[in-house]
């Protein structure tokens, strides 16, 4: 405890002041601090005292005296004021720093799940076309014989018949076979919706190929068909081109060779260039395509003097394949968890 | 079709492309897709030599081996050793040379054997890929071939060639022959065709070999045999060879060199395009008839089969002299029979080239399983003016190399085709196409495939189609034509614009949320094959009369053991399970979304059939529709192992039975659905830990829990493996019913707890139910908070704590009020489960 200061004495208060500040500057910690606090501001600290020594003075001393104390007062408090703010801000760190976690542990309690490639990219296809106006239809994949080839212009006796490799449910006169190809959603939505039409078909399809690097007896295809008045086989390449940029980059275009296929006239193979082919840019089969065939849409009843369009289908997994560059079918249908896992969510 | 470029070069310059590859590109364009580009496999050098001595040596090994002295066109002779003894000295043959490489990457170099230095090799047949010849090495002087020391044997045993394989689509049957090919080729590319049958044809005599068509029942009232050509060769010398060049050609055109007479046959049907058929004439009888077949006759065909035959099968009968009364000789344009098959001794050959239906041999073929090169082509359909050349020519050729006589009867039975026109707007290609073509393009377009216009300045062309082109009926098979011959690649890329649709419908866009959903809650989604078995049922505990038993068979299933088609996911998503596991994953949550198939019978109806281009009417379409069996889209998962992994953050948590039915929660509740849950027993599952979904409306979700404990022994999953099921159709019948209340009540909560005393077997969501009943409209919530059995309470009872929450919309509610309306509630359960308040 120091001697008391004289009000008056602007030298003692001063030294007062300097005291007090000289003690706030040297506490270290919150505790330090309220020690000094309690020694410089508290009731019994020199200021403290020489405030209350006013009372006692002349009343000509009182108003000097009075704002010198009060001034010095408000100076001690405002740079005590402030050094607790900083030590709070230093003792807040260093809890923080006491804190810290190791980020880098597992941090999962539940683990990630993945949606399979192969469906992914029959929805981004779905996307695509959603986007051109077109609508998803789809259809049953134990399909009616007639809707999975008579309608689509493949009479009994055609030898396209005999090339699909299909599978006929028992007893035969069922009628019943797993389709072959996603093309009797053509014809069931052309009996469905009628013209005009602009759909794609997504889904799995079915032949009796044993299982290989290249084949699997249950595939994917996407399947597409549009019916107007004065559809071209322009707009059958328009269609493909576009579709072919969105899939594998502006590059892309696509190019059609004859082919054949019952439902369609003229037909067509389709390729696409492919610019981040393996071994350099290249042109790649996608699948097949044409004009629709006239007694496909009158199997549905529609008039193709007045409608006509073009249709197309390609494999999904060759599509994943040539993308992603998987080698093996194997990797693909066998439902191993590391094979979706780095597809993750599409959520 | 395998095409030896060297052969289609008879017929077509090919020197304006001598790339090989460029050409495979040029067919493609033309629609012959490139299957495959068969490249020499021999690479030289591959010399002519001449053994100048040879000296037998025998060896400790007991193998005798010849040390020869061989002129290879060099100045000294090379020495090498040869285990073959099918030669002697001065003969010529074919030596591999060191840096020869020969099928197989078997490069030659100069090696020690036998104590000596062998300075190359002689060559057999098969060690140079011409054949499976096992008689020891090439002696070129026996093929015909001759030579001098040193030349390139590469080029004179034809192993420098480039044969294609390309793809001949089913409707151009016409293309399969090297002269349809060239033919094509030559038309598309405007080139010179030099045709194979550009020769008179032999005109009908007299006396030609009686050949009656006798078909008595046509198919689709076309007859069976429309034209039937016979020539007749004799005095063929049965030591005459089929000569290198023609051997060779066969090879490399995939068949096989038997004997000149077949050899001949072989090469007019490869070089033409008609299937050709010798007999011995010796052993017909008097008079050729072509009839159908009586059910049940047989015939043992050239294959040495005996088969019983169907009375729509076509057939070539013989009869008199020595055939006797009727005599089968042959499935018409299918196979031959073997009785009159000609052999190394047959002097005198009957040649058949007739025209069939195609559809009527492509049912004999499938129905026999005889896909023979001679239906392939009939099927597809033969150019019906070809036969009386096709046998000319094969006569020729037996009396050019097999030094026989051709005899001047000449029966042609049947009559010429007919010309055939197709009409076509003259405005359709272009309207089809998207092309500006003028009529003398299309004109021009339609000559390049050898079509010709009449008139071409009609508004509805009349196009006079060629004989070899069957498949021409329609207007737009013309459009194609034309599109064809001016190229795809000239038709323009327009973007159309549709008229705009409605995005997703319900079921996609549901199917998405869940699959996603699913994801997100750590499932990944997996694909399996839908085929199953009934032990597979057997192995899930589904007990018999169970509808997921009623599985549609397939008649030619992948697998013999997997003959059904599933009619849950999990049927086959256990599976996909096992397998993971199985590679080392101890903990996993898969799912699958598809079709399943559950045919409300198994005994499945037939159904009628009806012809392309025929528009049903609405009750057969609803029968169409009708027969296809109902095909709900499910979505199941199973998890097994952890659902929280142990480790750093904790203990980890096993998967239960919560997690699973949790999930069916969740996947209702993204479609704004709530479900009502009971309790089950129904296989797969553990019977005391099974859950059953429905709708309020009683439409049945589905059922998640535990797998019953033999099911994972029997199908290798882990103890306590959970799944779930559930059907996106039965929720798709659903409302969502999420509405907006009106008002968010601002008002405090009050919340009153109790714990009840039930039975045991009491449902949990049973006495929750119960409580919302009496607790008024401000009820809020209901949620269980604790759940007790154990020594304080009663022997099979429990306690559930139940916490209700209270809120009015008005005010705010009393302790009073609230109180009062827990005892309202409570008392409903007191009543229906006898609940005793626990203090």
């Amino acid at each position: 405890m120091s001697a008391p200061v004289d009000p008056r004495d602007e030298s003692a208060v001063a030294a007062a002041v300097e005291a007090a500040l000289t003690a706030f500057d040297a506490a270290s910690n919150l505790d330090e601090l309220k020690t000094a606090r309690l020694a410089h501001m508290g009731d019994k600290a020199p200021l403290a005292l020489a405030n209350r020594k006013i009372g006692t003075l002349d009343k000509s001393e009182k108003a000097a005296a009075g704002k010198l104390v009060g001034q010095s007062r408000g100076q001690v408090k405002k740079a005590h004021d402030a050094r607790l703010a900083a030590l709070e801000e230093q003792r807040d760190a260093e809890v923080l720093v006491a804190e810290a976690i190791d980020v880098t542990l597992p941090s999962a309690r539940r683990r990630g799940g993945a949606r399979h490639p192969l469906q992914l990219i029959q929805e981004r296809i779905a996307d695509h076309f959603i986007g051109h106006g077109w609508e998803v239809a789809e259809g049953p994949e134990v399909e009616s014989e007639w809707l999975n080839f008579d309608s689509l212009n493949f009479g009994p006796d055609h030898p396209a018949r005999q090339m699909q490799d299909t599978f006929f449910v028992e007893p035969a006169e069922a009628g019943l076979v797993l389709r072959t190809h996603t093309s009797p959603v053509q014809s069931r939505s052309l009996l469905e919706r009628g013209a005009p039409l602009y759909v794609v078909c997504p889904g799995k399809t079915f032949r009796t190929d044993e299982l290989d690097a290249t084949h699997t007896p249950v595939f994917h295809q996407v399947e597409g068909i549009a019916i107007d008045k004065n559809l071209t086989m322009a707009h059958l390449k328009g269609t493909l081109d576009e579709f072919a940029r969105a899939m594998f980059g502006p590059e892309s275009r696509t190019r059609l060779r004859p082919s054949f296929f019952p439902f369609t006239e003229p037909s067509a193979e389709m390729d696409f260039w492919f610019p981040n082919k393996v071994g350099g840019p290249g042109w790649i089969e996608w699948g097949g395509c044409g004009m629709v065939h006239p007694n496909v849409l009158r199997s549905a009843g529609i008039d193709p003097d007045v409608y006509q369009g073009f249709a197309f289908g390609m494999g999904i997994e060759r599509t994943l394949m040539l993308q992603e560059g998987i080698n093996d079918m194997h990797d693909m249908v066998e439902g191993d968890l590391r094979f979706s896992a780095r597809f993750g969510v599409n959520a | 079709m395998l095409v030896p470029l060297e052969w289609l070069a008879d017929y077509v310059d090919f020197s304006v492309v001598d790339n090989p590859r460029v050409l495979a590109a040029e067919l493609a364009g033309i629609g012959l897709e490139e299957e495959d580009f068969i490249a020499p496999e021999v690479t030289g050098p591959l010399v002519v030599g001449r053994v100048l001595e040879l000296e037998k040596e025998t060896h400790s090994n007991g193998k005798t081996v010849n040390w020869c002295q061989v002129d290879v066109g060099e100045d000294e002779p090379r020495g090498i050793i040869c285990g073959a003894h099918n030669f002697e000295a001065g003969d010529l043959i074919a030596a591999a040379l060191p840096g020869a490489v020969l099928p197989g990457g078997f490069a030659i170099s100069a090696r020690k054997t036998y104590g000596h230095i062998s300075d190359g090799m002689i060559c057999s047949s098969k060690e140079l890929g011409l054949g499976e010849d096992h008689e020891g090495i090439i002696v070129l002087t026996r093929l015909g071939l001759t030579g001098e020391p040193g030349d390139d044997a590469l080029e004179l045993l034809g192993l420098d060639r480039v044969t294609l394989d390309v793809n001949v689509t089913p409707d151009r049957g016409y293309q399969l022959s090297m002269r349809g090919i060239a033919r094509e080729f030559a038309m598309l590319k405007g080139q010179d065709f030099n045709d194979p049958a550009d020769q008179p044809a032999p005109e009908p005599t007299d006396d030609g070999y009686p050949v009656e068509l006798a078909d008595d029942a046509p198919i689709h009232g076309v007859p069976g045999c429309d034209r039937f050509t016979a020539l007749q060769v004799t005095g063929i010398d049965p030591s005459a060879q089929t000569p290198y060049w023609m051997q060779r050609r066969l090879t490399e055109a995939g068949m096989r060199p038997i004997s000149l007479s077949v050899d001949v046959t072989n090469y007019v049907m490869l070089e033409l395009g008609q299937p050709l058929h010798a007999y011995d004439r010796d052993a017909l009888g008097e008079k050729i008839i072509v009839r159908r077949a009586k059910a049940g006759e047989k015939l043992t065909t050239l294959d040495d089969v005996t088969r019983t035959l169907d009375a729509e099968d076509l057939l070539i009968t013989d009869e008199g002299g020595v055939a006797g009364e009727s005599r089968i000789i042959g499935l018409a344009g299918v196979m031959g029979g073997a009785e009159l098959e000609v052999g190394p001794e047959t002097r005198n050959i009957l040649i058949e080239a007739a025209h069939f239906d195609p559809i009527s041999i492509a049912r004999t073929a499938r129905r026999h399983r005889l896909p023979s090169e001679a239906a392939r082509r009939f099927e597809r359909g033969v150019d019906p003016a070809l036969g009386p050349v096709a046998a000319k020519r094969c006569a020729d050729l037996l009396v050019e190399l097999g030094g026989g006589i051709l005899e001047p009867a000449v029966t042609i039975a049947g009559d010429a085709p007919q010309a055939r026109t197709v009409r076509l707007a003259a405005d359709l290609p272009n309207r089809r196409l998207g092309t500006e073509d003028s009529r003398a393009d299309i004109v021009r377009l339609l000559g390049a495939v050898g079509c010709q216009v009449t008139d071409p300045e009609a508004e509805v062309l009349e196009v006079t189609v060629p004989t070899w082109r069957a498949d021409l009926t329609d207007d737009v098979d013309l459009v194609e034509e034309i599109a064809r011959a001016g190229g795809y690649d000239r038709i323009p890329s327009v973007l159309p614009v549709a008229p705009g649709g409605k995005g997703l419908n319900a079921a996609q866009a549901a199917r998405r949320r869940i699959s996603n959903l699913l994801t997100a809650l750590g499932y990944s989604e997996v694909l399996t094959y839908p085929f199953t078995s009934d032990a597979r049922s057997d192995a899930l505990r589904i007990p018999e009369g169970d509808a997921r038993r009623a599985n549609i068979r397939l008649a030619n299933p992948m697998a013999e053991d997997q003959p059904l088609m599933r009619t849950h996911l999990l049927a086959t998503l256990v599976d996909a399970a096992a397998r993971n596991l199985g590679r080392g994953f101890k903990d996993l949550a898969i799912f699958e979304a598809g079709l399943v198939t559950q045919p409300e019978t198994t005994e499945l109806s037939a159904v009628e059939s009806y012809a392309p281009g025929y528009h049903p009417s609405e009750d057969e379409l609803e029968a169409i529709f009708a027969s296809v069996p109902a095909q709900p889209y499910h979505f199941a998962g199973i998890m097994a192992g952890y659902a929280e992994a142990p480790g750093v953050l904790g203990a980890g948590r096993k998967a239960d039975a919560a997690d699973v039915i949790d999930t069916v929660h969740r996947i209702a509740a993204s479609c704004g659905l709530e479900l009502t849950v009971t309790a089950d027993q129904i296989a797969p599952y553990h019977p005391g830990r099974c859950a059953r979904f429905d709708f309020a409306d009683g439409t049945h979700f589905g059922h998640a829990g535990e797998l019953h404990p033999k099911v994972c022994e029997t199908l290798d999953l882990p103890a306590r493996t959970v799944a779930f099921e559930v059907s996106l159709d039965a929720l798709l019948t659903q409302s969502d019913t999420r509405a907006w209340a009106g008002v968010l009540s601002t008002y405090p909560v009050s919340r009153q707890d109790v714990a009840l005393l039930v039975d045991e077997s009491t449902p949990a969501s049973a006495v929750a139910d119960a409580l919302r009943e009496e607790a008024g409209s401000e009820l809020e919530n209901v949620e269980i908070f604790d759940l007790y059995a154990g020594d304080q309470v009663p022997e099979g009872k429990k306690s559930l704590a139940f916490r209700l929450t209270f809120r009015a919309p008005d005010r705010t509610m009393t302790a009073d009020e609230a109180s009062a309306l827990r005892e309202a509630a409570t008392a409903v359960a007191a009543e229906r489960f006898g609940a005793e308040v626990r203090s």
